[in-house]
């Protein structure tokens, strides 16, 4: 837990939870416990079960055993979602109809049984696109957007109904350096203004100014839960050259037996 | 020419027709916008081929209950077999259970077979199941008109009013499911309102063309617009043009209405596929670099000599 700031009342409780995927178990009996203004990052190796733990902790797939409560309430209809925002994990925002950025960061506006888009919804979605640094793409369709724009439009989806507890997973993967440091300064802005986060890394990166707690997965269970653990030495500079073909993120078997989990970029 | 079209125009049997050609053509791009974002293009055939075994028991049931004219109950019997079949397909599909594709084909060519054997079994003729099979827009009757008014009336004021939510699922189903909205009614939504749009648009084309008319201006339009209000607003239009022309085109010609505006649809689709390249060339001939202007991390050493 962090040494020098108290965290709040709980914002997302786990216990015991157990997720299962096609049979094979991918989290294995996981509590964790976050509490108000925590900026806390998950860490582990591709297949450690990161990602699927933050799918089951917003509902997206549902938890075998254990319980998960949001912001209080039970995860269900209950839970305030209006005040929840989440980025998965996706290299590309675009389907098979074309959309503009605006467009897709307004269906953020919506949550529960508010299915229309509020008074002055559009001017928000332009504004969380300014905020992301894409004040000048809102209306360009996605599929015309890079890599890295698309991610950042997925962030201002989230960032529209602004969120008091953020979850992300991989913001970071395939977004340029300069713009990873862009997002570290928004999300630097996020933490201070009281919101929780809770961030799927592969390496603090350009976001370990950020981080005072570290959650490490490895196999599907918790190995280190604390101060963000050192990084090993030659993914110590924020700096380094790396590849990320980010595949097999939900793959258990790319899970290899004693890779270090904290900080590995593929490559 | 005038008289022509003024007759055609005071033809009541054509007055219908073109009422419903024009919502037709309105409303099936709606729906059919959802299903292509969500890679579901062939939903609304399968759909179809399910509708026409409700036709079938819709005539089935006027038969026995001696009803006149004896197919009051097809249009009913297709809009109820629908809306079972696309709830049951939607169903399927959420379970993403791997056998759902076959479950899926059993109950395509279970539509259409058990369709036509009821149909037989009805003392419907052949010439009824070509009218349902590749539409029989000139038979529409007043009540027709009026049901498909209403029906209609319920695919825009849904599909354009819940624009934002059905978007927000069909685009990406899991970020929904995230921020609390409830994906399975609306999933269903979607269905349902699939399923009444194929029984309006199987008077005009046809089971077996139904989906061209939902798929094939949505086609057109992606090809030309970078929105997804616009796709949708442009597809309209198109449907309402191809509707209404191939209907016109009809009167002077003898052919089936139906297959003449898919095939408009089409060629509009190849004509748009063909010009667009050229568009396009043309306006990257200007000064502009097609690559996002982002620093990257890289120095380059004729950049460090500098």
């Amino acid at each position: 837990m962090t040494t020098d700031r108290q965290p709040g009342p709980a914002v997302i409780e786990a216990v015991g939870v157990t997720v299962a995927l096609g049979g094979v178990p991918i989290v294995r009996g996981i509590d964790l416990t976050i509490g108000e203004g925590e900026v806390v990052a998950l860490l582990g190796a591709n297949g450690s079960g990161k990602s699927t733990l933050v799918r089951a902790l917003v509902g997206v797939v549902p938890a075998e055993r254990g319980s998960i409560r949001l912001l209080g309430a039970p995860l269900g209809r209950t839970v305030p979602w209006q005040r929840i925002g989440y980025v998965p994990q996706r290299v590309s925002a675009a389907t098979g109809v074309p959309a503009t950025a605006c467009e897709v960061v307004l269906s953020g506006t919506l949550h529960s049984n508010h299915l229309l888009p509020p008074r002055g919804a559009r001017d928000s979605a332009r504004a969380a696109l300014a905020s992301v640094g894409l004040g000048a793409d809102a209306d360009k369709a996605v599929r015309t957007l890079s890599g890295g724009q698309q991610q950042r439009v997925l962030i201002a989806r989230a960032l529209v109904r602004h969120p008091d507890l953020l979850l992300l997973d991989e913001p970071a993967a395939g977004v340029d350096l300069p713009s990873q440091r862009t997002f570290a300064t928004a999300l630097a802005d996020l933490a201070a203004t009281g919101t929780t986060i809770l961030v799927v890394l592969h390496e603090l990166g350009a976001l370990a100014p950020l981080i005072r707690r570290a959650v490490v997965l490895r196999h599907g269970s918790i190995v280190h839960d604390g101060a963000p653990p050192v990084p090993q030495p030659e993914h110590a500079n924020p700096d380094h050259v790396h590849l990320h073909p980010h595949d097999g993120d939900r793959d258990p078997a790319h899970d290899e037996a004693g890779v270090t989990p904290t900080v590995r970029w593929q490559g | 020419m005038i008289s022509d079209l003024a007759g055609m125009f005071g033809d009541p049997l054509m007055q219908r027709a073109l009422v419903v050609a024009c919502l037709v053509g309105l409303v099936a791009p709606v729906i059919g916008t959802y299903l292509v974002q969500r890679r579901l293009s062939l939903l609304g055939d399968g759909i179809g081929h399910v509708a026409l075994t409700g036709v079938a028991l819709g005539w089935l049931v006027g038969n026995i209950a001696e009803l006149t004219p004896h197919d009051a109950l097809a249009i009913p019997g297709a809009v109820l077999a629908a809306v079972v079949g696309a709830v049951v397909i939607e169903l399927v599909r959420a379970h993403g259970r791997t056998s759902g594709d076959v479950a899926l084909a059993l109950l395509f060519y279970g539509g259409i077979a058990g369709g036509v054997l009821i149909m037989s079994l009805a003392g419907g003729t052949n010439a009824n199941l070509v009218g349902y099979l590749f539409g029989s827009i000139s038979t529409v009757s007043t009540q027709d008109l009026v049901l498909t008014v209403a029906l209609s009336v319920v695919v825009l004021v849904v599909g354009i009013g819940l624009r934002a939510a059905l978007f927000a699922v069909c685009h990406d189903e899991e970020y929904a499911r995230a921020a609390g909205l409830p994906v399975r009614a609306l999933n269903i939504t979607i269905a349902v309102v699939a399923a009444l749009t194929v029984t309006v648009a199987m008077r005009v084309v046809g089971v077996l063309l139904v989906s061209a008319l939902m798929i094939v201006p949505v086609a057109v339009a992606q090809l030309v617009t970078s929105s997804f209000r616009r796709t949708m607003l442009t597809a309209m239009a198109i449907g309402v043009v191809v509707c209404v022309s191939g209907l016109t085109i009809t009167y002077w010609h003898d052919a089936s209405p139906g297959a003449t505006i898919v095939v408009l649809a089409i060629g509009l689709y190849a004509l748009a596929a063909a010009v667009r390249p050229l568009v396009v060339r043309a306006r990257r001939n200007g000064t502009r670099d097609p690559h996002p202007d982002v620093a990257d991390d890289v120095v380059l050493t004729s950049e460090d000599a500098r």
